[in-house]
């Protein structure tokens, strides 16, 4: 069974984002960037399928500039066996990457797709459900539980009340949460070995697809401040000011 | 214009948070449908008759629809599409999960999570986990939008809308239903509770939230969680407040023994009163509280709940 991961390259999570001075969007000159968490959970499940026999062969997919190929091999040095980056200098929204997605998928045949369930920079949540919908695939998203059986794959999903379980027909796309698992880190053979391994540069403008961008960001701004309130010596004056001040308990 | 409006729902009750939803819809103005799609749900098509602000509810009751699916639920959204010009669903489990399924359906790109409604085709939303916020012009003709219901004021519910059974079964036969694992609870749900007390890593273990307990009682409040408390075991995951769990904004946010990540911060910085309780005067989560209180949270639980 092959098993297809489509990573993006993001800021790092312990960076604080910063909006340029003149709004137009985030300033992302010389930050440290990464492999989107949520992403790295993904290789992580793939290459555990892989360890445990269920999966044959696991191969990353990431769209963007030259720069995306830095987290392409660490997904390699992850246990990933082959890489395939789409190069393009835009940014694309995700009906447009899931759009690219599907003709790797149409190409490769992957029997599961896993992704991030979204990425921490655009926080859209999107592309794993519409890519799942271009290729007519079920969907397990928001995924903390995945098991492969036969022609199906159940998957074990976060939802607002506690968790769901759906079986879906293979081939099927997931998409991760936190708690699938916890990633492992790269040791340097890994590392080195990863350097070595195949990697298909092919250009987005090469697919045939019309990949106009969808919406205009008008503005970026930083969010609303809130301001530090008071300190409070004792629970007997916090009880006071909560209910004489704040009026939000009687 | 004409907007539709996915309700959210367990097949025996109306979400209060598709009332924000609506809402949301009346912002960007016309006329508004409803509609509801799941089994044996007649009576959450009865509550949405009651929504103020919607002319029409649309209820596809089909055991394809029992688990709100997102294969078989897109499909009928999908048919029902080209009467709107816009269709709306709170960005909650169901919304997230089937949403974009429509949108590439549809060939639209979709706006997620907005927060706010500048015009009907230009919207507000947070990115990089609330520490921007962007505003975004669809250039689709046709919008596919979710919500981030805490950004809006519920609509009444007074209404008496017309309701109008469709004779809809889209099952896209590739996917079923297993189990679900629901946290049962006394409690009001975490995202629509007036008041929330959360408890962080500095609660130590699971058997200490039972201090949170008491206090809950008392307030009619629903108990939360840090990601770290959830990482670390101490409670499940449904109890997760911050970007990556679920987004609140109650009266009153009582966090206790959080330090206050960025990651919390994004899922409770809304609130309209926060309280903090931590015994690390650096902690962050002093510096968006409205009430601190350096105190060892041991002591201080049970001393704020019997004066309560």
């Amino acid at each position: 069974m092959k098993v297809l991961v489509p990573i993006k390259r993001v800021i790092d999570y312990n960076v604080k984002v910063r909006v340029k001075p003149d709004n137009s969007d985030v300033d992302l000159a010389n930050v440290k960037m990464a492999i989107n968490p949520f992403c790295e959970i993904a290789v992580e499940e793939a290459v555990r399928l892989k360890e445990a026999g269920t999966a044959t062969e696991v191969v990353v997919v990431s769209i963007g500039d030259k720069k995306c190929q830095e987290q392409i091999r660490t997904a390699l040095a992850l246990g990933a066996d082959r890489a395939i980056h789409i190069e393009t200098e835009e940014t694309l929204d995700s009906l447009n990457i899931a759009k690219l997605l599907q003709k790797v998928v149409e190409e490769e045949a992957p029997q599961l797709v896993i992704l991030g369930k979204q990425s921490i920079d655009s926080d859209n949540n999107q592309t794993g459900q519409m890519l799942a919908a271009l290729t007519g695939m079920p969907q397990g998203t928001f995924a903390s539980e995945v098991k492969v059986d036969g022609g199906k794959v159940n998957v074990t999903r976060e939802v607002d009340g506690g968790l769901q379980t759906v079986s879906l027909n293979l081939p099927a796309i997931v998409t991760t949460d936190l708690r699938l698992n916890e990633p492992r880190y790269a040791k340097l053979p890994d590392i080195m070995k990863a350097k070595r391994k195949p990697l298909d540069v092919k250009a987005a403008a090469d697919f045939g697809i019309d990949l106009s961008p969808r919406s205009t960001l008008v503005k970026v701004a930083p969010p609303a401040e809130r301001s530090a309130g008071i300190t409070v010596e004792t629970i007997d004056e916090l009880v006071e000011k909560l209910k004489t001040e704040a009026k939000v308990i009687s | 214009m004409a907007i539709l409006v996915y309700a959210e729902h367990d097949n025996s009750s109306l979400k209060a948070e598709t009332l924000k939803t609506v809402a949301a819809a009346q912002a960007i103005g016309g006329d508004i449908h409803l509609l509801v799609a799941g089994h044996n749900c007649g009576g959450v098509a009865e509550e949405a008759a009651k929504v103020n602000g919607v002319s029409k509810v649309l209820v596809a009751d089909n055991a394809a629809y029992e688990h709100q699916l997102a294969e078989n639920v897109s499909l009928l959204v999908k048919d029902l599409a080209g009467d709107y010009d816009a269709i709306i669903a709170t960005a909650l489990t169901t919304g997230k999960n089937f949403m974009p399924r429509v949108a590439a359906l549809l060939d639209v790109a979709q706006i997620s999570d907005i927060i706010g409604v500048e015009s009907a085709d230009t919207f507000v939303r947070p990115i990089y986990a609330g520490n921007a916020i962007a505003t975004v012009q669809s250039l689709d003709a046709k919008k596919v939008i979710t919500v981030r219901a805490t950004a809006f004021d519920a609509v009444a519910t007074d209404g008496s809308a017309e309701v109008v059974a469709l004779d809809s079964a889209t099952d896209a036969g590739i996917s079923s239903h297993v189990s679900d694992e629901l946290t049962e609870s006394e409690r009001p749900d975490l995202g629509a509770a007036p008041v929330v007390i959360s408890g962080g890593r500095g609660m130590q273990n699971g058997d200490n939230f039972k201090l949170l307990e008491g206090i809950a009682d008392k307030l009619g409040a629903a108990i939360g969680a840090s990601r770290a408390a959830v990482d670390a075991g101490f409670v499940p995951n449904d109890m997760q407040v911050g970007q990556t769990g679920k987004i609140v904004a109650p009266d009153l946010y009582i966090a206790v023994g959080i330090s206050g990540a960025i990651q919390h911060l994004a899922g409770m910085k809304d609130s309209k009163v926060i309280v903090a309780i931590n015994k690390d005067p650096e902690a962050p989560i002093f510096q968006v509280a409205d009430y601190g209180l350096v105190a060892d949270l041991f002591e201080a639980l049970p001393e704020l709940e019997g004066k309560l």
